[in-house]
């Protein structure tokens, strides 16, 4: 694991660094999620007894968490293409596996605090009563986890900053919609349930959901996440070994 | 031990059909400054990003200090500091998070990383800049700070890739004073450049690369003596002529012939410039 702490206190120093700019930008996308969907347009929605709202608010942590670890692979594309601080990493004496790690607690890292900050706001503007307890951080660390690792395999995978738009439109901006955020699944057509059942953001979402509702939820979803982000951390490595001329 | 810090032996690279080195050979001794000197393109990067394991080499065999680069990587790695031509450090950290996160990179411990850090800073006359962010320093500053950073580990093997380049004479010459302390402190050197001058002052031994062959290799003082360490340039309509002397006395004695038919004729000292032209004209 050599290079974890290299590469997850330079993160951790840059994030310090934007720290407010971090904390305005990571606010207002959830921000006006709650206002128009969860406060505007489903005022006078309910989903399985529950506001919208109270629906709305653990889609939202669970997207938004997928989309803030992901997003670290923008970082590693400045790094990569623009400042090439990735090569002082490539020529110095660090596992592939460290070096991932430090960028995928980065990806956590950041992902909490978009947790952090979407609970705060929930709770100050929508005054909802959701439970949150340590299972609920362990399926977001997870997810998170899995996100952020996909995001190191496709920075290192891409050529050009261009590819990296490519990939977040047609793979996370689809997710994060259809992934169960914002409407129950069932309401999808019929023939495309099978597939978005399977995705890891619904399974977050409904994770999420039933334990913020005061509901237990069995072992199986959080092991199909721990095997996915075995998966996610393997291609990660894999894809950072490549990365040579 | 070995005496021999660093051997290449026949490296070839190809870039999708185009071949960037074609079986490159030289060794550095250690404790030596050994320049590799060729123009933009000839193949001196890629020698360096391959030495470093930026670069896959398609061919060929790299030894530092016996080890290869493909068995024993991470030792390897250890013992070499690399100053890129590209300034990449972290522009929006502080002197001091840049050298902190090399420390880290290299598996120093923070007691260790403070004490080399403050060393370093004295050397590269940095101290008063150590709180300052990167992007506020001028380009002479990153580029000493680059040079520092390489160091920070203690490397055994120094390599740099064109470490001057697009600095003024005064700032060059700064880095100049900074290459040879470290190589006095008995840091073996692998330079690059395509600056004559520079290669000149401060290798031992030289290696001229064109297009990704190393065409001759031995000391400035070896290749001027060869060539005769008088040149007379000639100046005509159609370009300049120029013509190397052994001693002084001929070189003068052709001065005045010269003159009396023609004003536009200088005598100087010869250069590695004249060895590179001379060396070169049959390859370009």
């Amino acid at each position: 694991m050599r290079g974890f702490w290299a590469t997850y206190l330079r993160e951790l120093l840059l994030l310090k660094e934007r720290f407010f700019r971090v904390l305005l930008s990571f606010s207002i996308n959830p921000l006006l999620f709650i206002l128009a969907f969860g406060l505007g347009l489903g005022k006078d929605i309910t989903i399985s007894g529950r506001s919208y709202l109270e629906f709305l608010v653990p889609g939202l942590v669970a997207g938004s968490s997928m989309l803030q670890a992901f997003a670290i692979n923008v970082e590693i594309n400045v790094a990569r293409f623009y400042l090439k601080v990735f090569e002082e990493f490539q020529s110095s004496p660090i596992s592939p596996a460290g070096y991932v790690l430090g960028e995928v607690f980065s990806g956590i890292t950041r992902a909490f605090i978009s947790t952090l900050l979407i609970l705060t706001i929930a709770h100050i503007v929508g005054d909802i009563d959701l439970k949150i307890d340590p299972l609920f951080f362990l399926i977001t660390f997870l997810n998170a986890f899995i996100f952020a690792s996909l995001g190191v395999a496709s920075a290192m995978t891409i050529k050009t900053h261009a590819d990296q738009t490519l990939i977040t439109n047609f793979i996370i901006t689809p997710m994060m919609f259809l992934g169960g955020t914002f409407f129950p699944i069932e309401n999808l057509p019929e023939f495309l349930q099978p597939l978005i059942k399977f995705l890891p953001l619904t399974i977050v979402a409904q994770s999420l959901r039933e334990l913020s509702w005061g509901y237990t939820i069995n072992y199986e979803p959080i092991f199909i996440l721990l095997i996915l982000s075995v998966i996610a951390y393997m291609i990660a490595i894999y894809t950072v070994k490549r990365a040579k001329d | 031990m070995s005496e021999i810090a660093l051997e290449v032996r026949n490296l070839t690279k190809i870039y999708s059909n185009t071949p960037a080195l074609k079986g490159i050979s030289f060794t550095v001794k250690k404790g030596e400054l050994f320049s590799l000197l060729g123009p933009n393109g000839a193949g001196k990067t890629t020698t360096l990003r391959i030495i470093t394991s930026l670069t896959k080499a398609s061919g060929g065999t790299v030894l530092v200090f016996g080890k290869s680069l493909n068995e024993d990587e991470k030792i390897v790695k250890r013992r070499i500091g690399f100053v890129p031509q590209h300034i990449n450090l972290d522009m929006e950290l502080t002197v001091r998070e840049n050298l902190l996160i090399h420390g880290l990179l290299y598996g120093m411990p923070l007691r260790e990383i403070k004490k080399r850090t403050e060393e370093l800073l004295e050397i590269a006359e940095l101290k008063e800049r150590g709180n300052s962010k990167v992007k506020e320093l001028s380009g002479g500053l990153k580029r000493r700070l680059l040079i520092i950073r390489a160091l920070m580990h203690s490397p055994a093997l120094l390599l740099l890739d064109e470490p001057t380049v697009g600095l003024d004479p005064h700032i060059r010459r700064k880095i100049w004073g900074l290459i040879k302390q470290i190589q006095n402190s008995g840091t073996t050197i692998l330079l690059t450049t395509h600056y004559m001058d520079e290669a000149e002052l401060l290798s031992d031994r030289v290696a001229f690369i064109i297009s990704g062959e190393i065409i001759a290799q031995d000391s400035p003082l070896n290749f001027i003596k060869k060539l005769g360490e008088y040149a007379l340039d000639i100046f005509t309509d159609t370009g300049i002529s120029t013509h190397y002397f052994k001693n002084k006395e001929d070189a003068e004695k052709a001065l005045q012939t010269h003159t009396t038919y023609s004003n536009h004729v200088t005598l100087r000292k010869v250069t590695l410039e004249d060895i590179f032209v001379k060396l070169t004209e049959r390859h370009l």
